[in-house]
């Protein structure tokens, strides 16, 4: 406990901090992909997320099984993501304009309904202490992993190796590259796109339960600061792989810490800046991988946001 | 209602397509987008009815609080334009470029842009008459939210980038700008109480409407749609734009400058949503702070998909939405009912409106 | 500089004389005594009323305020401070007949004076002391010297951190939250010389991932006492307790969260404001001003924690009954700014109750990291 780790604190929060920040982003960003390699946006994800993290906390305090509530919220996420893909399978409808209201409806209901659990508290998710062999604090902290977060990367490469070698990553990734094929082949391609899209709430409320029930583990309307939003984009930043997807998020996450942890030595100024960092670079990004002629490599081509 | 609609969606056109039919008149014109409207209001509240019924409230007594807070006294009425005006703005910068099949939802960036681009002209020109003052930081507030979006056009037709999600990212740093300048740049550290920008000088300031308190920019927003309906529907260029719009190929055939027509969208669109940044700092706050974030941008989108792409619909859509959110106060006092209330309401109108598409064309007799 | 020393005699007597105002009435004894009031009062909150923070602190009092017959309680919550408050309070006077408003948020203050004119018959009651000679006669400021007992947590921060170094997280860069920085700094000094405090700003009142990296950051730099100035500090102090680390307590009790490390608090006692409505709806006097430390029982702290030994609890009891006397004042020259300028002389003081010196910080005491980035 020797106190002064100056920048290597910085260091050693920036990495606990992307370790800790980036398990929302990772779970959303997937459930994105998913949809979105169906060749569905789904912009609401953050209405998503925060519903998920209100019913799990509620979950939690109601049951006093945290792990209920990672359930429940992955539930509320479900049926969001099926109410999307129901409206966008009706004819004429903008699967865009669906998400943003989405968005509204979401987190509407969330804050209505979680009026009542702004003050109790609930149990949290226990996390896996695997920095015990450390004997600094810093190190153990920053290694006290969220099982989240593992099951998030047993996820991401099990979503790459599903997508590209099972049947039904290939049913749902014709969807999204090219639905008349998948049509011509006799293929519901509305039926995959709301599997998809289910399941991409599914996993999008499981990333809200992580913010109520683990880090910063609470419940009130201040909770996500757009990480929803933030995760669509990441999935563009990602191009849609599952793999990139989560070194992104670990990207956005220490990022994230990257403001408070340089407050601590000293740099004061231009926090707000430092929050937008993640905005910044994904805008970035897509200027520098997008071309007027072409879509963008590794987007679905079936998808309303890479034409 | 529009002469523009095109019998056949091109085969690479589902996107406008999509985007047309969801914002414009569909079929047999304006009596159908009216109808369609007004069946999803109904149903809408008939859902919010069965919610607020299954939490325990009367939806009877419901409603007519709702009706009192929105346009039950003349109050409530004057609150209820109060909260019309900036989102009879924003709207715009959802509408226009959706005219060229663009999906920006980058109303609320702009807005802040404007709010900054007032603020800075105002403090910048101090001694100018009061009138000219005004004018001057309403044009500046128009041109910073113009070119904020004209930037998210440009990048669309020069670098392909989807404008939809640029303009949301855009929207976030632009909150981050204008906050980093006011809680350190432009500061002003002679108001202790919050971190706020140097204000506009007290003559450039603008009042209510003579016997109403309800600040001029109702009337600017009213005057901004005018001119807006007038373009769109009576011009050559926005006759150019809905071709745009309506189909990509059939507009480079017949030689239309695709990037002028898609720059300028974005631009009228971000002017609008700057100069609704600008009246909030002229006649609301006098200076820029966190209290220009206050989500009346997103709500444009809202107001904008309810108005089907009818810039005039917008006035009475903006009036809908303006009620609920002037009532959520009371519904709050009266029932005890969170705040979101209304925030589920709107979102229960935003996800019937885009679902009674699928109506479009059915609804009467004699449709596509 | 000229800023700096306002220890001008003019400074003290302004100040002064807002004083006195206020102590006549406090020696009037407050009016719940009075013939039965009947009224309707409005309370309006920024966020949620339950958040564990500032915005409980107030529905406590709101609570206590309406249970004197005769008077009822409307409440509205998560009103941004833009004109949707005047709106809001006007809504409440219109259509409910409020006659008695409190708008919670420090913020609310420019529009609480623009609205007031209007409404003549309505008492506005501001939570932030800022009234001033030429404001609306209908409007009240009144807010508590939170540096007060900021400084007692800082005296059992400084015995009990083992590094010395103690970690304090602002929303915002404004006033009081320098004075609270300091308050907690000169405290802990007082027991430790050595002693130093650490500044993170979040730029927001209300982010708890952004308040949770912020605990986490600072104790990766070795800081063990942790003190969050934002609108609930319930995350910031959940996630101290988990590190294992002590936290200092800010608007509400929240000695419930952290029952290993949490040390003390700084309250408030927002109920004093019912005195005011029950005047004003007694046809009675009220000050504009109303500001006061532990001497007008505007602050309180919260009951102390297992960790703080018996020795450490009587030595803060001591400090408390030095503000309340007088004896102990919060910025005692001579006192240097962490940039080493003197901002107060040797040999002078500043008195507790100098409102208006205390409006003017813009500086953080020798010992803290950080900066206000107004100067």
């Amino acid at each position: 406990m020797e106190g002064e780790l100056g920048w290597w604190g910085v260091l050693i929060a920036v990495l606990g901090g992307a370790v800790r920040v980036s398990t929302p982003y990772l779970f959303v960003a997937l459930g994105e992909t998913l949809t979105e390699r169906a060749g569905r946006v789904n912009l609401g994800l953050e209405g998503t997320l925060v519903l998920g993290a209100m019913t799990a906390f509620a979950t939690s305090v109601l049951t006093g099984s945290p792990w209920l509530g990672v359930l429940a919220a992955g539930f509320a996420g479900l049926c969001l993501g099926a109410l999307h893909a129901v409206i966008c399978n009706l004819p004429r409808v903008n699967d865009i304009a669906v998400g943003i209201a989405l968005f509204v409806f979401g987190t509407g209901l969330a804050f209505y309904l979680g009026k009542d659990f702004i003050q109790p508290r609930a149990e949290m998710l226990p996390g896996l202490p695997l920095g015990d062999w450390s004997e600094i604090p810093a190190i153990q902290s920053a290694l006290e992993i969220s099982p989240l977060f593992l099951l998030g990367i047993a996820l991401a490469f099990f979503l790459d190796w599903a997508l590209r070698r099972t049947r039904w990553g290939l049913l749902l990734r014709m969807a999204g590259e090219n639905a008349e094929a998948g049509r011509a082949l006799g293929l519901s391609v509305p039926r995959i796109r709301l599997a998809a899209t289910a399941a991409g709430g599914f996993l999008s409320g499981i990333g809200g339960a992580f913010l109520s029930l683990d880090y910063p583990g609470n419940w009130n309307e201040g909770l996500s600061s757009g990480q929803g939003l933030m995760a669509v984009a990441l999935v563009i930043f990602a191009r849609w792989n599952p793999i990139r997807c989560f070194w992104a998020s670990l990207l956005f996450g220490g990022a994230t810490a990257l403001g408070p942890a340089l407050q601590t030595v000293g740099i004061s100024s231009g926090y707000y800046l430092f929050n937008a960092a993640p905005y910044m670079l994904t805008l970035l990004l897509l200027i520098w991988a997008s071309s007027p002629r072409e879509t963008l490599v590794g987007a679905p081509r079936e998808l309303s946001i890479s034409r | 209602m529009s002469g523009t609609d095109t019998t056949d969606a091109p085969a690479n056109g589902r996107w406008p397509e999509s985007l047309r039919s969801l914002l414009g008149s569909a079929g047999s014109g304006g009596l159908e987008a009216v109808l369609l409207s007004a069946l999803a209001l109904v149903v809408a509240f008939f859902l919010f009815g069965v919610f607020v019924t299954v939490q325990g409230h009367d939806p009877a007594a419901v409603y007519r609080t709702l009706w009192l807070g929105a346009f039950g006294t003349r109050f409530s009425i004057e609150n209820t334009l109060t909260l019309a005006a900036p989102i009879i703005l924003t709207a715009m910068a959802t509408l226009i470029p959706a005219r060229v099949g663009l999906l920006v939802i980058g109303g609320e960036g702009a807005l802040i842009m404007g709010g900054l681009g007032a603020v800075l002209a105002g403090v910048a020109l101090a001694g100018l008459p009061g009138l000219l003052g005004i004018a001057i930081c309403c044009a500046a507030g128009a041109l910073a939210g113009a070119l904020w979006l004209a930037f998210a056009g440009a990048l669309k037709h020069w670098r392909g980038v989807n404008e939809t999600i640029a303009t949301l990212l855009l929207n976030y740093i632009a909150i981050a700008i204008m906050l980093h300048l006011v809680t350190g740049p432009i500061r002003d550290l002679a108001v202790p109480i919050k971190a706020q920008s140097w204000s506009i000088p007290e003559a450039f300031r603008m009042g209510d409407i003579p016997g109403w308190s309800v600040h001029w920019g109702l009337l600017i927003g009213v005057a901004v749609v005018a001119c807006v309906h007038v373009l769109t529907r009576h011009t050559v260029t926005g006759f150019s734009m809905a071709i745009l719009g309506g189909n990509r190929r059939a507009a480079q055939m017949a030689g239309l400058d695709i990037g002028r027509l898609t720059l300028l969208a974005c631009a009228v669109g971000g002017a609008a949503a700057g100069l609704a940044g600008a009246i909030e700092v002229v006649a609301v706050h006098g200076a820029a702070s966190e209290s220009l974030v206050v989500g009346f941008g997103y709500t444009g989108i809202l107001v904008a998909f309810l108005a089907r792409q009818n810039a005039l619909a917008v006035l009475l859509v903006a009036l809908i939405i303006g009620g609920i959110a002037a009532s959520g106060g009371l519904l709050q006092r009266r029932f005890g009912m969170p705040d979101a209330a209304t925030d589920l309401l709107q979102g229960m109108i935003f996800l019937c409106v885009l679902a009674s598409n699928a109506l479009a064309g059915r609804l009467l007799p004699g449709g596509r | 500089m000229m800023a700096r020393s306002r220890i001008t005699r003019r400074g003290v007597l302004s100040g002064a004389s807002n004083v006195l105002t206020a102590s006549a009435f406090a020696a009037m004894g407050g009016f719940r005594a009075l013939a039965a009031t009947e009224g309707t009062i409005g309370f309006i909150y920024v966020g949620p009323r339950d958040d564990y923070g500032w915005n409980q602190a107030h529905a406590v009092a709101a609570a206590s305020i309406a249970e004197a017959p005769g008077i009822s309680l409307v409440e509205q919550e998560r009103v941004p401070e833009t004109e949707e408050v005047a709106r809001v309070m006007e809504g409440m006077i219109q259509l409910d007949g409020v006659k008695v408003l409190f708008p919670t948020s420090f913020g609310y203050w420019p529009f609480i004076q623009e609205l007031a004119p209007k409404y003549p018959d309505v008492l506005f009651i501001h939570a932030g002391g800022l009234w001033k000679p030429g404001d609306q006669p209908n409007t009240i400021g009144y807010r508590g010297y939170m540096e007060e007992p900021h400084y007692l947590a800082g005296i059992a921060a400084g015995h009990l951190s083992k590094t010395g170094k103690l970690g304090f997280i602002g929303a915002k860069p404004l006033y009081f939250v320098f004075n609270n920085c300091n308050g907690l700094t000169l405290g802990a000094r007082s027991v430790n010389p050595e002693a130093t405090t650490q500044v993170v700003i979040t730029g927001e009142w209300n982010n708890p991932v952004k308040e949770a990296d912020a605990v986490n950051a600072m104790i990766d730099q070795g800081v063990d006492v942790i003190c969050a100035n934002v609108d609930s500090p319930k995350v910031a102090i959940e996630t101290a307790e988990r590190r294992g680390v002590m936290s200092v307590g800010y608007h509400t009790d929240q000695s419930d969260l952290a029952p290993k490390g949490f040390l003390t608090g700084a309250e408030w006692n927002w109920a004093k404001g019912g005195d005011f409505a029950m005047a004003h709806l007694a046809d009675a006097e009220f000050p504009n001003l109303y500001r006061g430390g532990f001497d007008r029982e505007m602050v309180k702290i919260s009951p102390f924690g297992a960790a703080v030994p018996d020795e450490v609890r009587a030595e803060i009891m001591a400090a408390r009954d030095g503000f309340l006397d007088g004896s102990l004042l919060l910025y005692q020259g001579p006192l240097m700014d962490n940039n080493g300028n003197t901002v107060v002389e040797d040999g002078t003081g500043i008195p507790n109750d100098d409102n208006d010196f205390k409006l003017s910080v813009k500086w953080l005491v020798e010992g803290v990291t950080g900066e206000t980035g107004l100067e």
